[in-house]
């Protein structure tokens, strides 16, 4: 394998006296699609959001590269300039959209950075000028683009909030993805979506992993999903690493069943 | 109405309901109707005269009024209390046809206006003081209705724009123009440095906060008395000239000059014209940000803060930027108002100037800028209507003067919008683009904004 996307080194997230995410190390490659795991209350969301900064671990390095290696140093960014320079997009595990705004408003406040650009901060966008209008027009090609790709865009017009549960996660997938991220980290996508929906977002993310040179990380509870999409799978529990493997070798893994079955006391 | 077997709307349980609400009414009035104090002339100050009869009228017509409520309004048992859809003049406002040609309709009578048949001083002086308060309110909407801060200390920077003015022209004979831009830089200076501290406040705590901002800048103003005049405040400030041709009756007046016969009318009328200009300036530039970026930033910070930040939008400057070019436009009417009045005191901005630019930014509607112009001449207006309401004294007594009741009125009208329009007149909102059609959205999918 080529030199990681992302690279998470000895990662610890202290709340005071417990310690949520204990010297966890793992790495993400572009182009494929890494799962984290594990019980309920295994410092998954809390590794995730270290990641995207809406935590400053206690210590460790979480190092992005990009294409042209250049280093980000994640954990002493601001959230929104991680999302901003850095280009690391995410999902929110409880759906975070903007509600009364439309489908394509919420896609075009995603590309809010290159717009404000276009627009010289506010003032050439006062007068609509010709750099402003093209930038616009793009924006929304872009988003109608997303739109196709998830299957919302006859919804286009009608707010986020009125759009059913299974189109408000695709939504917030193809809004991280009009951020041009070069890491897309999901907080449960599946959480909630029916069978044949988790099939769709199977689908989605297998071709935005093939598709958009993007790496993605995970969170999942439904092994169906992880199993069959993943690349790479990494087992939190109790705040550290016990597992880190393909789909198969975590399955056999006696640590991983240990952790989510229990042993058998002999 | 016939009473069905239900206990809740057989006759007994009705006249229990009448008569709660009757013991209720007995406590309340007991204090208000049934016992007047009087001053007594002598020493001992106050005695007490009882009203019983006043006190049992006022019952009485509670309890009558109440049982007719309950015989023939009430809703009915098992009778879905049903979600009225907007009537049709709010709906009617919030599409965007009809708000295409009222908006022209109400500009071109804005232009006509001082040139009506009954627009004399007095009339043309409330066009005036409505227009401001339009502008006032245009300004706070980027505040609370898009960026969803809630800001009760607008005033401030009413304030700061008027003593701008007043001070920049009295120092240095800086003219209305020169002036204009300077107090809405100043205004939107002081909007940063309010921004800045309640970046991380939200809710009731942003509200205390700005309140608190708003009473300091008028303290300020009340006790720097070496540099701002303290309560005597600022007078003689220079009226704004047309173009450098006065209003005056000299030679080189406006009207020697444009041939004219001097009439003090003149001035009023080309104030009139000023403040319509500034308004229809706000408008225009205000409805422009808010298809901007900057303007789905706003309102996208009002809806999800933190997915905000996850999409890389710099929440800090976002606030930031809604803070200052609110305040802007504060201090664009706050010169206007000095240039106006030719004197500036700290009466002028007390708190309830703030609370009434914040009533009509309510009332209007969060997101709808023509709401703004509705409400405002309900509220700037109607309580002008009071006082016209001499013939009023005829009916209660000459002691009687209806604008006192401007405030009980103010409170009815607050109570009833919120039960029937909780939003404002014009609760939906438009999107900033659109794809196929234009569509709007319901007040129930937009959030409030929590700060």
């Amino acid at each position: 394998m080529s030199q990681p996307l992302l690279s998470v080194n000895q990662l610890t997230m202290r709340f005071g006296g417990l310690t949520a995410v204990d010297a966890v190390s793992f790495d993400v490659y572009r182009n494929h699609i890494t799962a984290v795991i594990g019980p309920n209350g295994a410092g998954k969301t809390t590794a995730f959001n270290c990641i995207t900064g809406f935590y400053k671990p206690t210590s460790g390095d979480i190092v992005l590269i990009h294409k042209d290696d250049t280093e980000y140093k994640l954990q002493e960014m601001e959230d929104f300039r991680i999302s901003q320079t850095a280009k690391v997009a995410r999902t929110f595990q409880n759906i975070r959209l903007f509600g009364g705004m439309t489908v394509l408003e919420n896609l075009m406040i995603a590309q809010h950075n290159r717009l404000m650009k276009a627009s010289a901060f506010t003032i050439g966008g006062i007068f609509n000028t010709p750099t402003y209008q093209r930038a616009q027009e793009a924006a929304k090609k872009k988003a109608l683009a997303w739109m196709d790709r998830v299957g919302i865009t006859d919804r286009a017009d009608d707010p986020a909030a009125s759009l059913p549960y299974g189109a408000q996660r695709k939504l917030e997938i193809a809004r991280a993805m009009c951020t041009d991220p070069v890491l897309l980290c999901l907080d449960e996508p599946a959480a909630g979506l029916n069978p044949k929906e988790s099939e769709e977002l199977n689908a989605l993310l297998r071709s935005i992993r093939d598709h958009d040179d993007v790496g993605i990380l995970l969170i999942e509870h439904d092994m169906s999903v992880v199993m069959e999409i993943s690349d790479h799978i990494i087992v939190l529990d109790y705040g550290r690493k016990i597992s880190d493997g393909t789909a198969t070798e975590v399955r056999n893994d006696p640590a991983v069943i240990k952790a989510y079955l229990g042993v058998v006391e002999e | 109405m016939s009473s069905t077997g239900h206990s809740s709307s057989s006759l007994p349980a009705m006249i229990k309901r009448s008569l709660i609400a009757t013991v209720i009414a007995f406590l309340l009035f007991l204090p208000t109707l049934g016992i007047k104090t009087s001053a007594s002339g002598g020493v001992d100050g106050l005695f007490l005269t009882y009203r019983w009869m006043l006190l049992g009228v006022g019952c009485g017509l509670i309890f009558v009024g109440r049982m007719a409520y309950e015989l023939f309004w009430a809703p009915k048992d098992g009778e879905q209390k049903s979600i009225k859809a907007p009537s049709s003049l709010a709906r009617a406002l919030g599409s965007s046809k009809v708000a295409k040609t009222v908006g022209p309709v109400l500009l071109v009578f804005a232009i006509a206006f001082p040139f009506l048949p009954f627009s004399d001083r007095y009339i043309l002086d409330l066009g005036i003081l409505i227009i401001t308060y339009v502008m006032l309110g245009w300004g706070l909407q980027i505040v609370v209705g898009l960026a969803g801060l809630l800001d009760l200390g607008y005033v401030a920077f009413y304030a700061v724009g008027a003593y701008s003015y007043a001070l920049l022209s009295i120092h240095f004979g800086f003219g209305f123009w020169m002036c204009l831009p300077l107090a809405g830089l100043l205004a939107a200076t002081w909007g940063i440095v309010l921004g800045f501290p309640v970046l991380r406040l939200r809710g009731d705590y942003l509200a205390i906060v700005t309140l608190a901002f708003g009473e300091i800048i008028r303290v300020v103003l009340l006790n720097w008395r070496s540099f701002t005049g303290g309560s005597n405040g600022l007078s003689d400030i220079p009226r704004p000239s047309f173009f450098g041709i006065p209003f005056n009756q000299s030679e080189h007046g406006f009207a020697a000059t444009f041939g004219l016969e001097y009439s003090s009318m003149q001035r009023i009328v080309f104030l009139y014209f000023l403040i319509l200009a500034l308004a229809v300036f706000t408008f225009f530039v205000t409805a422009r940000l808010r298809r901007l970026p900057i303007g789905r930033a706003w309102e996208a910070l009002r809806e999800d803060e933190i997915a905000c930040r996850s999409l890389g939008v710099n929440t800090v400057n976002t606030k930031l930027s809604a803070f200052a070019i609110g305040a802007m436009f504060g201090g664009f009417a706050g010169s206007f108002f000095a240039a106006k009045q030719a004197f500036v005191s700290p009466e002028s901005f007390n708190f309830m100037e703030s609370a009434t630019i914040l009533a009509i930014v309510v009332l209007g509607g969060m997101s709808s800028q023509l709401g703004v112009v509705f409400s405002a001449i309900v509220m700037v207006g109607g309580v002008e209507l009071l006082r016209q309401l001499q013939f009023l004294k005829s009916v209660f007594g000459n002691d009687f003067d209806p604008s006192q009741l401007r405030l009980l009125l103010f409170g009815l009208a607050m109570v009833l919008m919120m039960l029937w329009r909780p939003r404002g007149l014009v609760s939906t909102r438009m999107p900033t683009v659109f794809l196929k059609d234009k569509k709007t959205v319901s007040a129930a999918m937009i959030s409030q904004g929590r700060g």
